[in-house]
């Protein structure tokens, strides 16, 4: 693990004699080099990927123990959740991981307007996401599926009150108990879908900023730093939703 | 040095469009097999088989959209890292869950 | 007992350094906005100490509320917050920001080789997450506490009690966070910046302690930020996920906060570990023996770390199977702590023994921690666990492993590298006394609490039998001294800051890189970047260089 052989720039780094040229303005002074930066820089963002791994992990775990638990529950519920607008969702993330993909390209290759292309294309695609999910939960909200929020049982102990979904699926009805249990299918899908629509939110705002600079030539000169970082958040929240949607959406959707 | 070599190569190595094209692809495609396969009664393996679809998906970006097939040992361990703590929260959990149900031994 | 191995510079003539990061810049947001890791550290050392001593007050209210059987200096409820806030207080806003972010922060890049770490901002963000963090936990404290115990067992926290359980909460979040940055910054740095030559094995123990202790932050933390924001959840809307009610599980809260909280007592002890692997060497004039052992079983410790959880779960409802694997792996993850022990013992084996102060509190260390750790391994052992868990001996157990073995490691590493930081010794005489009266203090207090577990006291609670008292007694006794004990290092090391002696570089003849600089260092560290091209502990490395340097004459 000798990763760290580099030369020393020795002496000229704290005299700044005319080695300028070595010294792009992004350099940080703590570095000996450019490759260094971005290589410290990306490693940091991996582990904090890490992170965000483990903490998605501690609701992954909530989730497959009531799955394994109340089983009808979670399968009942889940057919309320619209399966083509989930598929949709999923194309729709996949492909902005698509674009992000060729933003950084872009950058690597520095073809500026290719790469505004790119990031816009990404911030549509990432608003449209959460358009589609705003217009899901809209309807969960509608039909009293929020947990805490006079939360109502009427589609789980009476399937037929429910046309739409019960000429899908012809759900049998539940006792009140495993009814109940519904409740906690719905918990984790607000807050895994909630947590992961915020790292939308966030990973969104961040895009806006970066259409920006990148307008201004900041990714395009040769320090794709900031950009391919980005890039590795990005694609990161699309895996929490690879894994998201089978889960929430695809429990069974075989008609009984 | 070979690290220095790897991770000036991860710097560099610039992943074709092409690339993204067939893996963009490919994702699409999956998720239209997952889709697919959840409206068939496969009494157990149901599950089985969207996670198996979800972990390929998941890898294809991993590798692909991430750069980390061209990135260097660490970044490659580092992923380890963390499946490896994720594995262990969910494995260790479930293994106290599904052990209740054996009685008083 | 006079030998000494302090080599000061002649008093008349020293002076501290003109240039160094102190005097660099002037005025409040030149700190307040500093990269710089060793001013982030003096911050970090302010405000850890002010929490400190928070914390302890708490345990002395405490400890006075303990001497008699009834709850009669403060009311049940009121006791209970006294604790949780103790216990909260002490945990996130002490012992795990403690070495890493005051000793930690300041070393790492010194004894790499570096000139700062990786991620300086970030460095700077994380104080002032934990700054928020430990504001909000005062606010808490003010506006009515909190009373669940700092493990905010559901359903009592999530169903019945109507204290501050969010902005406890929100408020470890956020020191979360603090943590999981410092760690970050440390694994970044440690991998990508060390200076030519240095490679994994020349790194000191210190910071292979601090690796492994970041490699826990960065996994462990974001687990219990989940666990909180589920609490609040529950709290709030009442989701039902820890709700026995709507068919959730309290226990699954259980799993998923001990998850963190397991490895965090790791996080707290390993950097405290890592000091004394340097106390240890330098006072014995010896390398550290079996480097790679004891290099190895810190990782192993953060490894195994993850998988013992469940032990503090025993009675509480997991599986019998799940008992039985824990209790397995729980014995398992003693055995790198162990090995540790031995070869800090074989490093003293033949070594020059002296006895200045951050080697007495490294003896402390060495015998309460070790006492602490095999009373783990009963704790570990289910048949045991089931009668002493939630007993005074749980409480003398973590004491023991925390203050005895990690709050020493802490005051070792303050007074050893107190010179370096300062520029100044502190005063040997009284700090030694210190040292003295803060083991004498600890044992009176928390030996008694063995006995008292064993004979069955419950522990969190205000009122007890009777028949208990006397021991009570004599631990309220023992904490008055250790309060003493650990008043004293605030005064005659804030002293020292004006009236120390001059240190010069290297007043202990040691041989990390961090000595072979001026005290305080530059704010760049090194005026040229080091190559490191002798092994770690290599005192005869440290005699040739001693050899040609030329020392004034005359």
């Amino acid at each position: 693990m000798s990763d760290s052989t580099r030369v020393a720039h020795g002496t000229a780094d704290s005299l700044h004699t005319g080695g300028h040229e070595e010294h792009p303005a992004y350099l940080r002074h703590h570095f000996e080099n450019v490759e260094q930066q971005a290589d410290a820089a990306g490693f940091a963002m991996w582990l904090f990927l890490l992170t965000e791994v483990m903490f998605f992990g501690g609701m992954f775990t909530a989730y497959l123990i009531y799955r394994n638990w109340y089983y009808p529950a979670f399968v009942e519920a889940s057919h309320q959740l619209n399966v083509v607008w989930g598929t949709l969702n999923t194309a729709v993330l996949i492909t902005s991981s698509f674009t992000m993909a060729m933003g950084v390209w872009c950058a690597e290759v520095r073809k500026q307007a290719g790469l505004v292309l790119c990031l816009v294309l990404t911030f549509i695609l990432g608003l449209a996401f959460l358009g589609i999910k705003t217009v899901e939960y809209k309807e969960k909200i509608e039909k009293h599926h929020v947990p805490g929020f006079h939360y109502s049982l009427k589609s789980f102990t009476n399937p037929q009150s429910d046309p739409e979904i019960y000429k899908e699926y012809h759900d049998k009805p539940l006792g009140v108990d495993m009814a109940r249990h519904t409740e906690i299918y719905f918990s984790l899908y607000f807050a895994m879908t909630g947590m992961h629509a915020l790292h939308m939110i966030i990973g969104i705002a961040i895009l806006g900023f970066m259409i920006f600079r990148a307008r201004a030539g900041a990714y395009t000169s040769g320090h794709v730093t900031f950009v391919e970082n980005f890039g590795l958040y990005w694609h990161f929240v699309d895996i929490i939703w690879i894994f998201l949607f089978p889960l929430l959406y695809l429990i069974s959707r075989h008609a009984n | 040095m070979t690290d220095q070599h790897e991770m000036e190569e991860s710097q560099h190595h610039v992943v074709s469009p092409m690339i993204y094209i067939i893996i963009g692809g490919s994702l699409l495609v999956l998720t239209g097999l997952t889709v697919f396969a959840s409206f068939l009664e496969l009494g157990i393996f149901n599950p089985i088989v969207a996670l198996a679809i979800a972990c390929v998906k998941a890898v294809l970006v991993v590798l692909f959209f991430m750069h980390v097939k061209y990135s260097s040992k660490l970044t490659k361990l580092t992923v380890f890292c963390g499946l490896f703590t994720f594995i262990a929260l969910i494995g260790m959990t479930l293994m106290d869950y599904f052990s209740r149900a054996w009685g008083r031994w | 007992m006079s030998s000494t191995i302090v080599v000061l510079p002649d008093q008349s003539t020293a002076r501290i350094p003109k240039v160094n990061f102190i005097t660099k810049e002037n005025g409040i947001l030149s700190w307040l906005l500093t990269g710089d890791h060793k001013r982030i550290a003096i911050l970090y050392l302010i405000s850890i100490t002010f929490f400190f001593f928070i914390g302890g007050s708490l345990a002395g209210l405490i400890r006075l509320e303990l001497l008699t059987p009834q709850s009669d200096l403060m009311a049940t409820d009121t006791y209970n917050k006294v604790f949780t806030m103790h216990g909260i207080i002490m945990i996130f806003f002490f012992l795990v920001p403690s070495v890493p972010a005051t000793l930690g922060n300041f070393l790492i890049p010194l004894m790499l080789g570096a000139k700062d770490l990786a991620l300086p901002k970030i460095n700077l963000l994380s104080w002032y997450l934990y700054m928020a963090a430990g504001i909000l936990a005062i606010y808490t404290m003010a506006t009515g506490g909190v009373d669940t115990g700092w493990t905010f067992t559901t359903p009592l926290s999530t169903h019945y009690v109507n204290t501050n359980v969010l902005t406890t909460g929100l408020a470890v979040f956020i020191a979360g966070f603090s943590s999981i940055f410092t760690g970050l910054n440390f694994i970044v740095t440690i991998h990508k910046m060390r200076c030519p030559g240095m490679t994994w094995f020349r790194m000191p123990l210190f910071v292979w302690a601090h690796y492994a202790a970041s490699i826990l932050m960065v996994l462990g933390t974001p687990v219990l930020a989940i666990t909180i924001v589920l609490v609040a959840l529950e709290r709030t809307i009442g989701i039902g996920i820890f709700d026995p009610t709507k068919g959730g599980d309290p226990i699954l809260f259980q799993h998923l906060f001990w998850f963190y909280s397991h490895p965090a007592v790791y996080i707290m002890i390993l950097p405290g570990m890592g000091v004394i692997s340097e106390t240890i060497s330098t006072f014995s004039r010896k390398r550290v023996f079996g480097y790679t052992a004891v290099a190895f079983s810190s990782v192993a410790i953060a490894v195994f770390g993850f998988f013992v959880w469940a032990h503090h779960m025993f009675i509480m409802g997991v599986s019998n199977y799940a008992v039985l694997v824990f209790s397995l792996l729980t014995m398992l993850v003693a055995v790198p702590s162990a090995i540790k022990i031995f070869n800090w013992t074989f490093t003293l084996y033949k070594g020059s023994i002296t006895f200045e102060t951050p080697m007495l509190y490294t003896f402390g260390f060495m015998g309460l921690f070790t006492i602490g750790g095999l009373t783990g391994v009963f704790l570990g052992a289910s048949g045991t666990d089931i009668h002493l868990t939630e007993t005074y001996f749980i409480v003398a157990h973590f004491h023991f492993v925390m203050v005895g073995g990690m709050l020493m490691a802490f005051l070792a590493g303050i007074h050893f590298w107190w010179p370096k930081m300062t520029g100044r010794m502190y005063p040997e005489k009284i700090s030694q006394l210190a040292a003295v009266v803060t083991f004498i203090g600890f044992n009176f207090t928390f030996f008694p609490q063995f006995i008292l577990g064993t004979l069955g006291m419950p522990r969190r609670y205000a009122a007890y039998p009777p028949e208990f008292q006397v021991l009570n007694v004599f631990s309220t006794a023992g904490a008055s001294i250790l309060g003493v004990g650990y008043l004293l290092p605030i005064l005659y090391l804030t002293w020292s800051l004006k009236y120390g002696e001059i240190a010069g570089d290297n007043p202990w003849q040691a041989t990390g890189l961090e000595w072979q600089i001026q005290s305080p260092p530059l704010t760049e560290n090194f005026p040229i970047t080091p190559i490191m091209d002798h092994e770690a502990y290599d005192y005869d490395w440290l005699e040739k260089k001693r050899e040609k340097e030329v020392t004034l004459v005359g």
